[in-house]
């Protein structure tokens, strides 16, 4: 099998496949670093000139630079907290034999179907419109203020509706980890006197730690990127309160027409995103081997 | 301080009866093998005595208190499972000083426990690895280990020695009698293998589909089967049944005459019939020979180390009528 002949031309047969992926990755990934030290603006065609480190200079002046960082930091934070801790249980509840079973994990599953776009619209008008969503209709029938969930607390808002999207994702990853938990582990367990909080704590929640670790790694790199909820619902507002990294670098390409800005701050984004990666990895990676 | 009884107890699974009314008791002390071929509700029934499944109706009892409701860590028994269920994740010693931790023992006294089971049970040089890094007899003896700790009233098997292979199947197999012996704790054993049956029990039960074909030690049931049943699942090779005219000769529906009680000649004797397939064993040769007028089943015949016969051959058998069984039309002895 693995004699030199065939090595080579595994190497020979692989090649295209590799340096096309490498040519996907590498042309624009040089051109945002190339666009990102020049003064390259839409409205000023035919104006472009190297101008060295200032558009990264004023995209990490710019105050919006540091509100849109903490929004990152706490719309993939408290996504993650949401489906990990809400996955857990959804997965617990599911592992255990009812009537239905099969019907009511398949709809589990089912808002990962629905594309972001269309479930922030349908979060932003049916449901948290404080004139006609059902919140607000809610609300009055207790008598209370109906609240305006997209202006009051827009963040918060948008990490729902995003926990909700990947909820089913988390539960699904977990809840099959759970089935393959070995009965007689739990069974040993409870010979050996541990109660139903015990067994999940030092059987289950261990088991676990695998699935709950891609489950992280997973979802960190879809949520850093985290951009349809907020265009069709904040728009980035009020002012830059749910403005989050990759939001930001589209206000500075597309409404203010600075590609070179926008590119500088692709560019932060990678080297953030790669920090996040390391830290991850460093933090919970041992899981993975082992 | 651990005789445990089983008063009309019942179990079924949605409409399937799984185990009719049955009673049982196991004296303090005793080493009790269920066996039985799979599916006969042994594994149920060992379950039931743990708490781990509810009886549907009938009394557990354990030293006389009852327990049919009492749930399983509380009734004071320790199992070891098939798989033998260690915690992955858990190093040796946390998986034996688990059931310990849990049940509040202190540090001092758990660590004394652990250290002196790890001693009986040569994994000093282990406990701090885990239980992935193991061999299966190992991870054997550590199960054991973890059902050692608790110095439990009774100690269940689950079949334990079915994932070994067959040379360490026998050392567990001296090593758990040894334990038997120097705790002397009740000890429930179930299995499906009769030679693990014969050679460790006190008492055997045989269970088809649920009943109790026979309760008894292993040689009051080697020499009085109590149906045909029992009298072909205990002993290896099996027993041979015979049927129709032979069997009426001796005033009965089938006779079974084991292999070992046949005389084997050459040239004169009440049976003949030629030699089959050959089985040597150095010791002895198991002869399978296809007797005349006895049926297609040929019949199976212990000889000493070598016998001059060939594939083909014409043979001679006579029973040792002593040691012939006699069953009637419902294959209960007669």
């Amino acid at each position: 099998m693995a004699t030199q002949h065939s090595r080579a031309a595994a190497r020979l047969m692989i090649s295209p496949a590799v340096l096309l992926l490498l040519g996907w990755m590498i042309v624009p990934l040089s051109m945002t670093l190339y666009f990102s030290f020049l003064r390259y603006n839409l409205l000023m065609p035919g104006m472009e000139e190297f101008t060295g480190w200032t558009n990264y200079r004023f995209f990490l002046t710019d105050p919006a630079f540091f509100a849109a960082l903490t929004n990152t930091l706490l719309l993939v934070g408290g996504v993650l907290l949401i489906t990990v801790i809400g996955g857990t249980l959804l997965a617990l509840l599911l592992d255990q034999p009812f009537w239905g079973q099969g019907i009511v994990r398949i709809m589990v599953i089912a808002p990962f179907f629905v594309m972001p776009t269309v479930s922030a619209l349908v979060w932003k008008n049916m449901f948290m419109n404080p004139v006609n969503g059902l919140f607000g209709h809610a609300a009055h029938w207790l008598g209370l203020e109906p609240y305006d969930f997209l202006s009051q607390a827009p963040l918060m808002s948008i990490i729902g509706i995003v926990s909700w999207q990947w909820l089913p994702f988390a539960t699904l990853i977990l809840l099959t980890a759970l089935q393959s938990l070995d009965q007689e582990q739990l069974e040993a367990a409870e010979m050996d006197g541990a109660g139903a909080v015990q067994r999940f704590g030092y059987i289950m929640l261990p088991h676990l730690a695998r699935a709950i670790t891609v489950v992280i790694l997973i979802q960190t790199i879809f949520l850093l990127s985290i951009f349809a909820e907020i265009l069709v619902t904040t728009n980035g507002g009020p002012g830059t309160a749910s403005t989050n990294l990759t939001y930001l670098i589209y206000m500075q390409s597309l409404l203010q027409f600075d590609v070179g800005g926008g590119s500088a701050g692709g560019v932060i984004a990678i080297i953030l995103a790669n920090i996040v990666a390391i830290f991850l990895m460093r933090m919970i990676g041992k899981n993975l081997d082992a | 301080m651990g005789r445990i009884t089983l008063d009309q107890v019942t179990k079924s699974f949605g409409e399937v009866n799984v185990i009719p009314p049955l009673d049982l008791t196991i004296e303090d002390g005793e080493f009790v093998v269920f066996v039985g071929p799979s599916g006969c509700g042994k594994s149920t029934l060992l379950r039931l005595i743990a708490g781990l499944e509810d009886v549907s109706s009938g009394q557990i009892r354990i030293d006389g208190a009852d327990a049919t409701d009492m749930p399983p860590a509380r009734r004071g028994l320790a199992m070891v499972f098939q798989s033998y269920a260690l915690y992955p994740h858990m190093s040796v010693r946390k998986n034996i000083a688990f059931p310990m931790k849990m049940a509040g023992v202190p540090e001092d006294e758990q660590k004394r426990r652990i250290d002196s089971a790890a001693k009986a049970l040569n994994l000093t040089d282990y406990l701090d690895r885990r239980p992935g890094q193991l061999s299966g007899g190992q991870r054997q003896r550590v199960a054991i280990g973890r059902a050692i700790v608790r110095e439990p009233q009774a100690f269940l098997f689950d079949e334990p020695l079915s994932n070994l292979d067959a040379a360490l199947r026998v050392n567990m197999r001296l090593e758990i009698m040894e334990l038997h012996k120097s705790l002397a704790t009740t000890m429930i054993y179930v299995t499906h293998d009769q030679v693990e049956a014969m050679t460790m029990a006190d008492k055997i039960v045989v269970l088809r589909a649920g009943n109790i074909e026979q309760v008894g030690s292993p040689l009051e049931l080697y020499r009085e089967p109590r149906n045909e049943f029992v009298a072909s699942f205990i002993g290896s090779p099996k027993m041979n049944l015979i049927r129709g005219e032979v069997a009426r000769t001796y005033g009965a529906q089938s006779i079974g005459i084991r292999p070992e009680h046949i005389a084997v000649s050459t040239d004169e004797g009440l049976w003949h019939g030629t030699v089959g397939v050959a089985e040597h064993l150095g010791s002895d040769t198991f002869v399978h020979v296809h007797g005349h007028g006895m049926g297609s089943e040929p019949l199976t015949v212990r000889v000493d180390g070598e016998l001059p016969v060939r594939h083909g051959d014409r043979i001679f058998l006579t029973p040792d009528t002593e040691k012939l069984h006699r069953f009637d039309a419902q294959g209960l002895r007669l």
